[in-house]
C-alpha cells in the first residue's frame, strides 16, 4: 500500500509508528552540561572534547533562508558519511546554542527532521560524529525577521 | 521630440533587441499608430508566451512612473534590474527622450505623461493579447499571469479578487501563480481559484503537518501541495511544462493569520526535483517557470536550478526589456522580469525542437492606451465591474502641485502625504508606511480621488495604530526591513521597498551589514531619537495581528478633504552612505553623503 503523506502523519501520529521515533538521545546518556552551555564553542567542547570540527558538504542542513515563526523552524539533518554515531544541531545565538542530539543505533539511517526554536537571526550548525571520533559540520544562516512590508 | 510610428516601432525593437533579436522594418502608412500596427512584431519560432505579472488590479489605464531609486548592493550593484534614468537608458541601447523611454523609466516624467498619456488597462491590454494570440495562433500561444493579480485597488479588494478573477478569464489567462492572492483568507483563495478559469500553479506553498492532519483541501496529499505544482501544455505539438513559484516569503511579509495553513519558501531544491522530473519522465521539450520570487531571487535560483529554459518573473516590479541569460551546470537560462500595473506585456517567441528550446526573441511591450483601441468585450465587463461602486471611486479628494508617486527605494511623493495624514490625524511625532511597490501616479493639478488613494492603500489589513515606542524599538523596525530590501544575498531579501517615515530622518548605509545601515536618526526639528526615549509613532498594515485604528483610507482621505489642496512641505529621504557611484541612483531628493 503506498501511504500518502497525510496517510503517514496520521499514522504516525496515532502512535502505530512511533515507536521507532523515540529519540534514541533519550536511552543515551543526557548530555546535560553541552544542553545547559550558554555558548556555541563551549557546548561543542562539551559535547566533543577532543574533536575539532571540519566542514563538509556530506553533511546535509535543509532549513528556511528566512523563518516563517521563529519558535517553530523546521530544520532537517542528514549525512551521506559512513559508520555515523551521533548527530547535533546548535543554534549560535540561542541563549543555549546545543538545541537537538541524536546518538544513532549502527545501520540507523542518518536524518532527522525536527523544529526549533530562535530567538533571532542566526546561524544553525548541523554537526556529525563519525564513530573514528571525527566531527564534520556545515552551517546557514536563518534570518528571524519581524515582517511586513513586502510588495 | 515628437516620435513618428517608424521611430516607435524601431526603437521597441532595439530596446528588446541585441542578441538574437532583428529589428522589424515594416513600413507603415500614417495614422497606422492609431490601429496599433506600431505593435507589430515580426515572427519566430513555433510557440509564444505572453507574458504580464503585478497588474495590481488596474482595470483602467493608469500613470506609473519607474523609481529614480533601485540600488543593488554587492553582485547586484549595477546589474539588471539595478539601473535607473541614464544608467537604464545607456544599458539598454534605448535613446533618451523616446516614447520607449519614456515607459522604462521615471525620466522628465511629468512632461513626458502628458504627451504619451496613461499606461495600462485591461481592454487596452486585451487589445494587444489578442492580437498577439490571433497572429500565432491559439493553440500555439499561451498567455501567462505572475500573480498580484487580485489585490490593489478599491474594487478588488470590495470583490475580494473577484472582479480580477473575471477580467483575467476573459483576457483569457491560461496559467497563474500568485502573492498578493494570499491576503485574502484561505477559503476565498481556493474559491478564487475554482472560478478562474486557467490553472493556478505554485510548486512551493505546501500544507503544514498539522493541517494535513486536520483534512485541509490539498491538490496532492502525498506532496502535500496545496495547487498543482505545474502543467504542461502542448504548442504546435510541443510538450511546454509550466512551473509555479508563488512569492516565497508571503507568511513572513505578510499576514501568517489569512493563510494559517500554508507554509511558503523558495524551495529550490524541490523545484531542481520537479525540473528532472518533467525532463525525464514527462520528457516536455521546454521547461518554463511563472515565479513571483522577484528578479534578484530568480536570477539566484536560475544559477542553483539546472534544466530551466525561461524564468518569467514579477514581484519587484522592474521593467526589463532584455532578458537577462544566467549560466548553471546544466546550460544557460534566461530571466525576464515584465514590469507592473498592466504597464507591459512580456512576449516570448520560442523556437522548441525535440526536446530543447532551440532559440528565442523576447520583446517588452509598453502598454500604451492611446495607442490601442480598447477592447470592447472588456471594456463593458469592466464598467459593469465598477458600476456599483463608481461614485465612492471617483470622490474628488483634494489636488497637489507636485507629482504624486510611490515606488522607489525610500519615500516617495504618495507616501509623504500617506505618513503626513498619520501624523496629523492620529497626533503623533512619527509615521511608518510600508514600501509596497504598488500604488499609480498623480500628475501635478490631478484630482486625487478616492480611487488613487486606494490604488496605494487597497487591502485585506489596513488598520492603522498609534501607539508609543522607544527609539530602539523603531531603529529595530528600520534595520529589520532594510535587511530585506538590501541584504547581500537574494535568497534572504523579501522584495518591496525600505518603510517610509514621517517626522523623523536617518542616515542609510545600504551596502553595510544588517544592524549597521541605520543611524543618526533625528526628529524633523533636528533632536536626535535616543534608544530609551518613547515617541508617538503612528503606522498601519501590521503583519503580527489587527491593529485597533481605522483603516488607512480613511485616514488618508480625512487628511485631503480637510486640505483640499495639499502641500508636501518635507520629504523624509533618509541621507545615503556609499552609493555615490551606484547607477542605481538618479536624481536623489536627499543628500547623498558617499
Amino acid at each position: 500500500m503506498k501511504l500518502s503523506r497525510r496517510g503517514a502523519l496520521k499514522r504516525l501520529l496515532a502512535g502505530s509508528a512511533a515507536v521507532f521515533l523515540v529519540p534514541v538521545s533519550a536511552l543515551a546518556k543526557w548530555a546535560e552540561k553541552a544542553f545547559n552551555a550558554t555558548k556555541l564553542d563551549e557546548a561543542i567542547k562539551l559535547l566533543w572534547p577532543n574533536a575539532k570540527l571540519e566542514k563538509s558538504d556530506k553533511v546535509r542542513l535543509k532549513a528556511p533562508e528566512i523563518a516563517e515563526n521563529g519558535a517553530v523552524v523546521p530544520v532537517t539533518i542528514g549525512s551521506d558519511l559512513p559508520n555515523v554515531k551521533s548527530m547535533a544541531i546548535f543554534v549560535e545565538k540561542n541563549p543555549s546554542p546545543l538545541t537537538s542530539k541524536f546518538d544513532l543505533f549502527k545501520d540507523a539511517k542518518p536524518e532527522f527532521s525536527l523544529r526549533i526554536r530562535m530567538g533571532e537571526t542566526s546561524k544553525v550548525i548541523a554537526a556529525v560524529e563519525t564513530t573514528d571520533g571525527k566531527v564534520y559540520f556545515t552551517e546557514k544562516e536563518v534570518k528571524v525577521t519581524i515582517g511586513g512590508c513586502g510588495g | 521630440m515628437a516620435l513618428n510610428r517608424r521611430e516607435f516601432i524601431h526603437l521597441l525593437a532595439a530596446g528588446a533587441g541585441a542578441g538574437l533579436l532583428s529589428a522589424c522594418g515594416r513600413d507603415m502608412s500614417p495614422g497606422a499608430l492609431k490601429d496599433g500596427l506600431a505593435y507589430d512584431l515580426p515572427t519566430f519560432g513555433n510557440a509564444r508566451l505572453l507574458h504580464i505579472t503585478d497588474t495590481h488590479a488596474q482595470l483602467l489605464p493608469i500613470y506609473f512612473r519607474e523609481p529614480n531609486v533601485n540600488l543593488g548592493v554587492g553582485p547586484m550593484k549595477g546589474r539588471p534590474p539595478h539601473l535607473v534614468g541614464h544608467h537604464f537608458l545607456k544599458y539598454f541601447g534605448i535613446p533618451e527622450g523616446t516614447q520607449l523611454a519614456h515607459a522604462l523609466t521615471y525620466l522628465d516624467f511629468e512632461e513626458m505623461a502628458q504627451r504619451y498619456g496613461k499606461v495600462g488597462g485591461f481592454a487596452h491590454l486585451a487589445t494587444l493579447v489578442n492580437k498577439y494570440r490571433n497572429e500565432f495562433g491559439p493553440d500555439n500561444t499561451l498567455l501567462l499571469d505572475g500573480g498580484d493579480t487580485w489585490q490593489g485597488s478599491g474594487t478588488a479588494l470590495w470583490t475580494q479578487g473577484e472582479d480580477m478573477v473575471k477580467a483575467c478569464n476573459a483576457l483569457g489567462v491560461d496559467v497563474m501563480t500568485g502573492h498578493w492572492e494570499f491576503t485574502y483568507p484561505e477559503e476565498v483563495v481556493l474559491a478564487n481559484v475554482e472560478k478562474f478559469k486557467g490553472e493556478f500553479v505554485a510548486q512551493n506553498v505546501i500544507a503544514t503537518e498539522e493541517a494535513l492532519f486536520d483534512d485541509v483541501p490539498v491538490f496532492d496529499e502525498d506532496t502535500g501541495h496545496v495547487f498543482k505544482p505545474y502543467t504542461i501544455k502542448t504548442l504546435n505539438g510541443h510538450r511546454v511544462a509550466i512551473i509555479g513559484q508563488a512569492f516565497p516569503y508571503t507568511p513572513i511579509a505578510n499576514p501568517k493569520r489569512f493563510i494559517p495553513h500554508w507554509t511558503f519558501g523558495i524551495r529550490d531544491s524541490e523545484m531542481q526535483n520537479i525540473v528532472n522530473k518533467v525532463r525525464e519522465q514527462e520528457k516536455v521539450d521546454a521547461v518554463i517557470v511563472l515565479s513571483h520570487n522577484g528578479m534578484d531571487v530568480d536570477l539566484k535560483m536560475a544559477s542553483v536550478v539546472s534544466g530551466i529554459d525561461v524564468i518569467l518573473g514579477g514581484h519587484t516590479h522592474d521593467g526589463v526589456p532584455k532578458p537577462v541569460l544566467v549560466e548553471n551546470t546544466g546550460g544557460k537560462t534566461l530571466v525576464t522580469n515584465a514590469g507592473s500595473n498592466g504597464k507591459f506585456l512580456g512576449v516570448l517567441d520560442l523556437d522548441i525542437g525535440k526536446g530543447r528550446v532551440k532559440g528565442y526573441r523576447y520583446h517588452l511591450m509598453p502598454v500604451f492606451s492611446r495607442l490601442l483601441a480598447p477592447d470592447q468585450a472588456m471594456e463593458s465587463l469592466i464598467t459593469e465591474l465598477r458600476r456599483p461602486y463608481v461614485d465612492k471611486l471617483e470622490e474628488k479628494l483634494a489636488v497637489c502641485d507636485e507629482l504624486l508617486y510611490r515606488r522607489g527605494n525610500f519615500n516617495g511623493t504618495f507616501d509623504q502625504i500617506i505618513c503626513d495624514a498619520q501624523r496629523v490625524v492620529g497626533d503623533a511625532q512619527i509615521s511608518l508606511s510600508p514600501g509596497f511597490r504598488w500604488g499609480t501616479t498623480v500628475l501635478p493639478g490631478q484630482d486625487i480621488t478616492m480611487e488613487r488613494v486606494l490604488d496605494q492603500t487597497a487591502m485585506t489589513y489596513p488598520e492603522t495604530y498609534v501607539r508609543e515606542m522607544k527609539g530602539a524599538d523603531i531603529k529595530r523596525i528600520l534595520e529589520d526591513v532594510c535587511d530585506n530590501l538590501f541584504n547581500k544575498d537574494p535568497y534572504y531579501q523579501q522584495g518591496g521597498d525600505m518603510v517610509r517615515v514621517g517626522g523623523m530622518d536617518y542616515v542609510c548605509e545600504p551596502g553595510a551589514e544588517m544592524g549597521q545601515r541605520i543611524s543618526h536618526m533625528t526628529l524633523d526639528d533636528g533632536t536626535p531619537i535616543e534608544a530609551g526615549k518613547t515617541y508617538k509613532v503612528a503606522g498601519w498594515a501590521t503583519v503580527g495581528s489587527k491593529a485597533p485604528g481605522a483603516p488607512i483610507w480613511e485616514v488618508v482621505s480625512t487628511y485631503l478633504r480637510d486640505n483640499k489642496s495639499v502641500k508636501i512641505n518635507k520629504l523624509n529621504v533618509p541621507k545615503l552612505k556609499g552609493v555615490k557611484d551606484n547607477p542605481g541612483i538618479e536624481d536623489y531628493p536627499g543628500e547623498i553623503l558617499s
